[in-house]
């Protein structure tokens, strides 16, 4: 038997982990900043024009790291929803909505880019096309999370509420996404898969970049954002107090 | 104190919410009303050619439905809410989940069925054919009760919010598209002659699904909003 009794809750309270991510989200910024400069770089120097779509292609290297981290966000959202309802722990729902503003901007850029990229491939800005809905409705589903936070006024009942609202959604986003799958599909299947790969390997490294860089931003703003809603929560106290001046 | 049988707990809290309903009749006629005219005003915005009121028969039909139905259920629990026996429920030995289940089923005798049962005179408006009013009658009446389950949990959540109102849309409404889609699809997909078997199924699935889940998300909200 260990003797030693590891504190697995020792960052769960907000003044440890204020510190924490203090420390932390520098690192992450620095590191999505260098991932992103040479993803681009990749992307528009190295990687060579596609046949049939030509230049129009490159912007699959914002679109794909967008769409997948807005479906992925919200996902980690939910599982911080659902720690928060399990544990009580007061920073699983800051953490939430640290992260919800971050996912509904990736929904967004994932809709606005595929409608610039729709344009020249499909000659249309919009089609009722499955993963397009789905996206809209994902947005959707982080726009009421926003709603529903921003119209509690008790922050802890706020974050039980919007827990509660994540878990729902989180549960209801395959069916949605097989809803309108089968009710409509356009959309090209997916070029990446793990056994076979339909790009050129250049291609694949600038995206697959693209996306660890899109992760580190997300993970360096989340933490940025939930340390500003620690101070702004635990303002009574004293910590907070010398931690501002 | 005698303990209640499940069946009678949901048997009194049915016939409370029916008799509560019966004395102020507007609250159950408002949404068949509004039902009514929203639906009678897409022909006036789109034009009264027959082959497309045809085509888009079902799917204003299951939308006007749905707002319908929306309409309603912010009164699920705001009033009793409001004068306190939301609260004395919560605390009675009975289990919530089993009274949100009642409330819903509520909702569902009071606002779905009058709509299912006055969609077929607003499909012979959009002329649509016997059979497929039958099977609009059909999709609604397992839809519906969909419906009033995952409005439970807007309804939970939202309660004693500012804008409750306008919230509850904003959150339920995504969440109603699978049942909207299967709904409407069904129709379709038997005047094209698809079959409609298993659209029917997937909305008994989704009826299954929500029933079970559905009220354990709704008690959990109550719990939440009564802290």
């Amino acid at each position: 038997m260990n003797t030693q009794t590891i504190h697995w809750f020792k960052f769960a309270s907000p003044q440890n982990f204020y510190y924490l991510a203090g420390r932390m989200w520098p690192w992450f910024a620095a590191l999505a900043a260098v991932l992103a400069t040479v993803g681009l770089w990749i992307s528009f120097f190295v990687a060579p024009v596609d046949a049939q779509q030509g230049q129009a292609y490159r912007i699959i290297f914002v679109h794909v790291p967008a769409s997948q981290m807005a479906m992925f966000i919200y996902l980690v959202m939910a599982a911080w929803a659902g720690f928060g309802l399990a544990f009580n722990t007061r920073l699983s729902g800051m953490m939430a909505s640290a992260l919800a503003p971050t996912g509904a901007l990736f929904a967004f850029l994932s809709l606005v880019t595929g409608a610039v990229w729709g344009k020249p491939m499909w000659g249309t800005w919009w089609v009722w096309d499955a993963r397009l809905t789905s996206t809209l409705i994902l947005l959707f589903l982080y726009l009421g999370f926003l709603a529903l936070q921003s119209s509690i006024d008790d922050p802890r009942r706020a974050d039980k509420a919007c827990a509660v609202l994540a878990l729902v959604g989180s549960v209801n986003v395959p069916i949605i996404y097989f809803s309108v799958k089968w009710w409509n599909t356009l959309h090209q299947g997916a070029s990446v898969s793990m056994t076979k790969s339909a790009m050129a390997s250049t291609m694949l490294a600038g995206m697959l970049i693209m996306v660890v860089a899109c992760w580190m931003y997300a993970i360096a703003v989340a933490l940025v954002r939930v340390r500003s809603i620690i101070l702004d929560r635990e303002r009574h106290t004293e910590w907070v107090k010398h931690a501002v001046e | 104190m005698k303990k209640l049988g499940m069946t009678s707990v949901m048997l009194a809290v049915l016939r409370r919410e029916v008799a509560v309903a019966m004395r102020q009749k507007g609250e159950v006629l408002t949404p068949l009303v509004f039902f009514v005219v929203i639906a009678s005003l897409f022909p006036l915005g789109v034009g009264p050619e027959s082959a497309l009121l045809l085509r888009m028969a079902p799917g204003v039909l299951w939308v006007s439905a749905l707002l319908a139905a929306m309409l309603s259920l912010q009164r699920l629990f705001a009033t009793d809410y409001a004068d306190g026996s939301l609260e004395q429920m919560a605390l009675s030995s009975t289990p919530l989940g089993l009274l949100v289940v009642a409330k819903a089923l509520s909702h569902f005798l009071l606002s779905g069925l009058p709509l299912v049962l006055m969609a077929p005179v607003l499909g012979l408006q959009f002329g649509l054919e016997p059979r497929s009013l039958g099977i609009l009658m059909l999709t609604l009446l397992l839809g519906t009760p969909t419906l009033s389950l995952i409005g439970s949990i807007g309804a939970a959540l939202t309660l004693g919010v500012r804008g409750a109102g306008v919230l509850l849309s904003l959150l339920i409404l995504p969440l109603y598209i699978p049942v909207l889609i299967f709904g409407a699809g069904a129709v379709e997909a038997d005047a094209a002659g698809l079959g409609f078997g298993g659209h029917l199924s997937l909305l008994a699935a989704m009826l299954v699904l929500s029933a079970f889940f559905a009220p354990l998300a709704t008690k959990t909200a109550l719990r939440i909003s009564l802290e």
